[in-house]
């Protein structure tokens, strides 16, 4: 075939239309989630959090008995019509304790996992935005905190102030920023020298603005997969430290509470000790692959 | 008549500490003005000090020494509300496109940024504002409402553009703007500038190693060798007659577009690398790599002074 210059014709170029974006504008979150719903074990875990936590506000209602109140007539009685988990020594309902325990052990850990990213971001990002000599005390002090177990300073403020669900929270914020600290001021130290940080800086932006504006919003995908990494080690602290009984003590419920009452007659009732194990095994589970999910659907370098 | 000097720069130094006590020295002394409406441009290889140069003097950096006078005032010592309205004065654009613009924020309120910060216009004045910025560099008003990871580099870099004429400044700082872009990008982004400049009578400082898109923005050329001036003339003085032996090297390095003249051009082969900018021994900068190179030049530093007609070199040889 033969190419001839008739068979040719000049188009030109419409410059309004060469600039045109077809793509829909999608935002950075919309563009996280669309990852996010693709990943098909974080959403299983996303959904079973939701039900938990569905589960935690309605549970309770569902029984005609109150977590606290024994029944003497009808202790340690196994699962049945009446009592769907069964009772426990003092004749208690167990379906009622194990969702009054899920409150409490979702509060403690969201609300532990809250704290101490608060504390985090702020000592991270004074830490990592004013740098000199402020950032070399702030981080030593971390570095020594860090080296101290934390498991040993919870018990210590246990011992302290007492066992209860605030102390425990306050106990686990202590513990638990020094991370958090870390991370936040790593990301800000290397976030304030990217050129649309200078660029702010060369228009004039106070330090309020550089921070709200530009520092912290590029921070937070980081900030809430540390936050949702957090919230399953907070609930397991809790679990962990009312088994050894420094906890949430009865008539009050915790999944940890109930694990340990149940592990002390296992031979005779196992399921007092599965049920609310499974519960905190399966919460856990779910939130840490939420967390993965998330992670992988936040990370912008992982962006197709 | 002349124009008067925007921006005088007098002995600026800027060192930074390095660890073991050493000091990376890397502006040091440099000297040069910039005229209102007209380009300078400065050149130079990689690490010679040309962006902290440039940072330094909008005021990213602080001064260790010397000063730089816009409009007669040292903007190294004005207090906070003169410091703002030196950032309204004066704009920068940067080097990178993908990393000078916020992701977490649409190019409406990119662009808008400045006009926020000095409460210029507020609501649908500010809206038109942008449409108007966004028009002015190309882009449509579709735009504002996107984020900057659904443009190309070439577009990013004249929302990077549109940004810093937001607040209507005298004068820009342009930190190797083309260096990061495609080669028939960069023609787009320079006769932006260019235009730009002729519509707002703007003056730049422009930053940049390739040399033949200097010569073709520039009114006067600036030479920089290890964070000072060697040599500074008017474009076509300093293409056709460069004087100091650093910059014959420069201007031999240039390939020309013709292919003939291509064969037969010689070019100066520089022996060694740039020494370390840390703690430089006395003398003249360029001394281990001159072929001149007598005896004065290891004493002393050479003056950097007018040889002709705004043609200044620092050099003793000449």
């Amino acid at each position: 075939m033969e190419i001839s210059k008739e068979k040719f014709r000049h188009v030109g170029i419409n410059e309004e239309e060469s600039q045109a974006i077809v793509r829909p504008s999608i935002t950075y979150w919309q563009d996280a989630w669309r990852r996010l719903k693709k990943n098909k074990t974080a959403m299983i875990g996303l959904v079973v959090i939701i039900i938990m936590t569905i589960m935690a506000i309605i549970g309770p209602m569902m029984v005609p008995y109150v977590h606290s109140d024994t029944d003497l007539s009808n202790t340690e009685q196994p699962p049945s019509r009446e009592h769907w988990f069964g009772t426990d020594d003092l004749g208690r309902d167990l379906w009622a304790r194990v969702w009054v325990g899920a409150r409490v052990s979702l509060f403690i850990g969201l609300m532990a996992a809250l704290l101490d990213t608060l504390i985090g971001v702020v000592i991270g990002g004074i830490s990592g935005f004013y740098g000199g000599k402020l950032d070399m005390i702030l981080m030593r002090f971390i570095d020594v905190m860090i080296a101290i177990p934390g498991m040993i300073f919870i018990i210590l403020i246990m011992v302290i102030v007492g066992s209860g669900v605030v102390p425990i929270i306050i106990s686990f914020a202590i513990t638990g920023w020094l991370g958090m600290a870390r991370l936040v001021r790593g990301q800000i130290l290397q976030l304030k020298e990217q050129e649309f940080v200078l660029a702010a800086r060369t228009l004039g932006a106070s330090s309020s603005r550089l921070i709200f504006r530009h520092l912290i919003p590029n921070t937070l995908g980081v900030i809430i997969v540390s936050l949702t990494m957090r919230i399953p080690s907070a609930i397991f602290t809790e679990a962990f430290l009312s088994f050894i009984g420094l906890g949430v003590k009865p008539p009050m419920s915790s999944w940890g509470q109930l694990a340990s009452s149940g592990a002390a007659v296992l031979r005779v009732y196992p399921y007092r000790l599965f049920i609310p194990a499974f519960f905190i095994s399966i919460t856990m589970l779910s939130l840490n692959l939420f967390g993965d999910g998330l992670r992988d659907a936040l990370d912008p370098r992982l962006r197709k | 008549m002349e124009a008067k000097k925007l921006i005088e720069v007098k002995d600026l130094k800027k060192y930074f500490h390095v660890g073991g006590g050493g000091v990376l020295k890397a502006v040091d002394d440099l000297n040069f003005f910039i005229r209102e409406g007209e380009t300078l441009g400065l050149v130079g290889e990689s690490g010679c000090g040309k962006s902290t140069a440039g940072r330094t003097i909008i005021r990213l950096y602080d001064a260790t020494g010397g000063e730089v006078l816009f409009d007669g005032m040292n903007v190294h010592k004005l207090d906070k509300n003169k410091a703002k309205e030196f950032t309204k004065k004066a704009q920068m654009i940067f080097q990178d496109p993908y990393a000078s613009l916020d992701p977490r924020m649409t190019v409406g309120d990119i662009i808008g940024e400045g006009i926020d910060i000095h409460n210029l216009y507020k609501g649908k004045e500010r809206m038109e504002r942008i449409y108007e910025l966004l028009a002015t560099v190309g882009l449509n008003r579709e735009h504002a409402n996107r984020f900057p990871h659904e443009f190309s580099g070439g577009q990013r870099q004249r929302i990077g553009i549109a940004r810093a004429l937001a607040v209507e400044p005298q004068f820009i700082v342009c930190d190797e703007p083309i260096s990061a872009l495609d080669v028939s990008i960069q023609a787009q982004v320079v006769n932006l500038l260019i235009k730009l400049q002729h519509e707002k009578k703007l003056t730049y400082l422009f930053i940049a190693h390739d040399l033949s898109m200097v010569k073709h923005i520039s009114d006067r050329v600036g030479v920089m060798y290890l964070g000072t001036l060697v040599e500074l003339a008017s474009s076509t003085e300093l293409y056709k007659r460069p004087i100091h032996p650093y910059t014959q090297a420069l201007m031999s390095a240039i390939p020309i577009a013709d292919p003939d003249v291509e064969r037969s051009r010689k070019r100066i082969l520089l022996e060694g690398d740039v020494p370390s900018p840390i703690n430089p021994p006395p003398g003249c900068r360029f001394k281990a790599r001159c072929r001149y190179a007598t005896d004065i030049c290891s004493k002393e530093m050479p003056e950097f002074r007018e040889i002709g007609k705004d043609h200044f070199v620092a050099c003793h040889n000449v």
